[in-house]
């Protein structure tokens, strides 16, 4: 067991806001939640892995196969020009939500890891060389640091990361020396899916730019906590998923400027992608197409549109405030209980809470609490330099999505006596 | 709590984790090898002293869950003093039990007191644990002594 935590203070305990909507309303847009679980009510913590569905997009998956399906892009007929027209819907969806300038700019993916390989082995090959610089954080999940290693394998360029410290809070200060007119390269996340941090992605955006480094933001748990402007942040590429915002799995959606994506060479060939092809040139098609080769999701594009729409109903505003509500209620409850070590005080925090029991491993916890219905996510949350900076085998997590409540958590923390009752 | 967990978690599994047993590194080890699960980050580091083809000592050391010290601390101190092939034809056993169907009769007479981790069947993310140690024994032996992995 980590020595690490054992010197921490535990941070003050924070006044808890007020809930700000009926969540008992929120929750009956989502059949899932009323299922049982081993006997006992389901109490879904794992959202930061993937959220539940509400109906309007269930619904929309169904009657696209029931009733519009066909391929886009190509035929003249009804039901293809119809599902073309939902296909880029969402996409101006997408857009909209995100404030980019123009529907080239955002390109389908299967989610946030296609979208940083497509950077890294489109954007990253064309412009890394022996020599450069490639940065990122400790906290990165694993899909925004094995793309950037097995790039700079390639071009010779060499991986840089920046430090964090005890709290989970990026060092600001080691962010910006490691910025040099070598670094080609910023790639981080905004939220952290270990430890909660939200980092200042618009102070190191600027940061990064003033070397004229490009800068890629993996937004993977941003756009189900916070309200997103990519113009106002400035970021060269933002990439995102749409089943950690109550869409469906295996979509997603690359944001990039336009002067980039228009000089970057197409990330795979084939269909869809192309202007024309013959054996001797092949011209590709016009953005967003070119970086989309081949049938695409069409229903989890449409899917993910109509996710969005319910976001946008309820508002970050109030989505917001729910999930400070409910961090705030966990950050107190958990910390109150003998043994429990939060992992991650950041500054500024998303809804989810990391922890660690002394004496017992997060498996043990995860395993016991699952048979409460309770599940949470357990292990290194595929982000292990975090867990080897704390010196921690593993945590446990509990994330947090709109339709948790107040009540959960109590089950969580009841849960956890229950573990510690069994292990005592 | 509910009967799974306690077949889980058994009394002699958490005394198991809490004291384990041949917790402790080797000075004079012959073969050894690292376990590592990927899934969960457990890790254990293995090493025996063998004599002839008998295992004189054994001795583990590492982190992981409650199932997997258990599993590593009674395997230790069953396969003590056996000779190879009875450490080898146990594993087969207890690889046979853990991931046998749920209604399979367990022979707790050949398996004596490595019966108790039956209780994983009811439980397939959990298996793994169990067979962490044993498959990080077999790797010891094999004498490629490289980091193996359970999946």
């Amino acid at each position: 067991m980590s020595e690490f935590f054992k010197e921490r203070v535990v941070s003050e305990p924070v006044a808890c806001p007020i809930d700000v909507y009926d969540v008992e309303l929120i929750r009956e847009d989502f059949p899932i939640l009323s299922r049982r679980v081993h006997g006992n009510k389901l109490i879904y913590l794992d959202n930061a892995a993937t959220a539940q569905k509400p109906e309007i997009v269930i619904d929309a998956v169904s009657e696209y196969y029931g009733s519009q399906n066909a391929n886009i892009h190509r035929g003249v007929h009804f039901l293809s020009e119809l599902a073309s027209g939902l296909y880029e819907e969402a996409r101006s969806k997408i857009r909209s939500l995100i404030n980019a300038k123009s529907d080239k700019e955002i390109i389908f993916t299967r989610g946030t890891t296609e979208s940083i390989n497509l950077v890294a082995f489109s954007y990253g090959r064309a412009n890394l060389k022996a020599g450069d610089e490639v940065l990122i954080t400790t906290m990165e999940h694993h899909s925004n640091i094995v793309p950037w290693q097995l790039i700079c394998e390639q071009t010779g360029a060499k991986l840089r990361v920046a430090p964090i410290d005890d709290n989970g809070d990026v060092i600001f200060e080691a962010y910006q020396k490691l910025l040099s007119e070598k670094t080609k390269i910023v790639a981080m996340v905004h939220i952290s899916n270990a430890l909660g941090t939200i980092n200042p992605i618009k102070k190191m955006i600027e940061a990064a730019h003033s070397v004229d480094a490009a800068v890629l933001i993996d937004g993977a748990q941003s756009t189900a906590h916070v309200s997103i402007d990519v113009q106002s942040l400035d970021c060269d590429f933002m990439a995102f998923s749409g089943h950690k915002m109550y869409g469906p799995t295996g979509i997603g959606a690359l944001y990039g400027k336009q002067e980039f994506l228009e000089a970057m060479p197409p990330y795979q060939g084939g269909g869809d992608m192309i202007n024309s092809v013959s054996f001797e040139k092949t011209t590709y098609a016009e953005l967003p197409y070119k970086f989309e080769a081949g049938t695409p999701n069409i229903v989890g594009a449409i899917g993910l549109g109509r996710a969005i729409d319910y976001i946008q109903k309820i508002g970050y505003a109030k989505i917001g405030q729910h999930h400070d509500f409910l961090l705030h209620y966990a950050h107190q409850a958990l910390s109150a209980i003998d043994k429990v070590h939060i992992i991650g005080n950041a500054r500024n925090k998303a809804s989810l809470v990391s922890f660690v029991l002394e004496g017992i491993h997060p498996h043990d916890i995860g395993t016991i609490l699952d048979q409460n219905g309770i599940a949470v996510r357990t292990g290194h949350h595929c982000a292990q330099p975090v867990m080897e900076r704390f010196k921690l085998p593993a945590t446990t997590r509990a994330s947090f999505a709109l339709y948790n409540t107040k009540e959960e958590i109590d089950r969580l923390v009841e849960g956890i006596y229950g573990v510690i009752k069994i292990f005592s | 709590m509910n009967e799974y967990i306690r077949e889980l978690y058994q009394e002699v599994i958490l005394d198991h984790n809490k004291n384990p047993k041949n917790f402790k590194s080797l000075g004079c080890a012959t073969h050894s090898a690292e376990g590592f699960n990927p899934l969960c980050g457990d890790k254990i580091d293995l090493a025996l002293e063998i004599e002839g083809d008998v295992i004189k000592d054994i001795g583990f050391q590492g982190s992981g869950c409650a199932i997997s010290k258990a599993s590593a601390s009674v395997m230790t101190s069953t396969i003590k003093g056996m000779t190879l092939d009875q450490a080898q034809g146990l594993f087969k056993e207890f690889q046979e039990t853990i991931t046998s169907d749920l209604n399979a009769e367990i022979d707790t007479e050949k398996l004596g007191k490595l019966a108790v981790f039956a209780g994983v069947r009811e439980f397939p993310a959990r298996v793994k644990c169990a067979a962490l140690a044993w498959h990080t024994m077999i790797s010891a032996l094999d004498q490629g002594a490289k980091e193996i992995r359970t999946q």
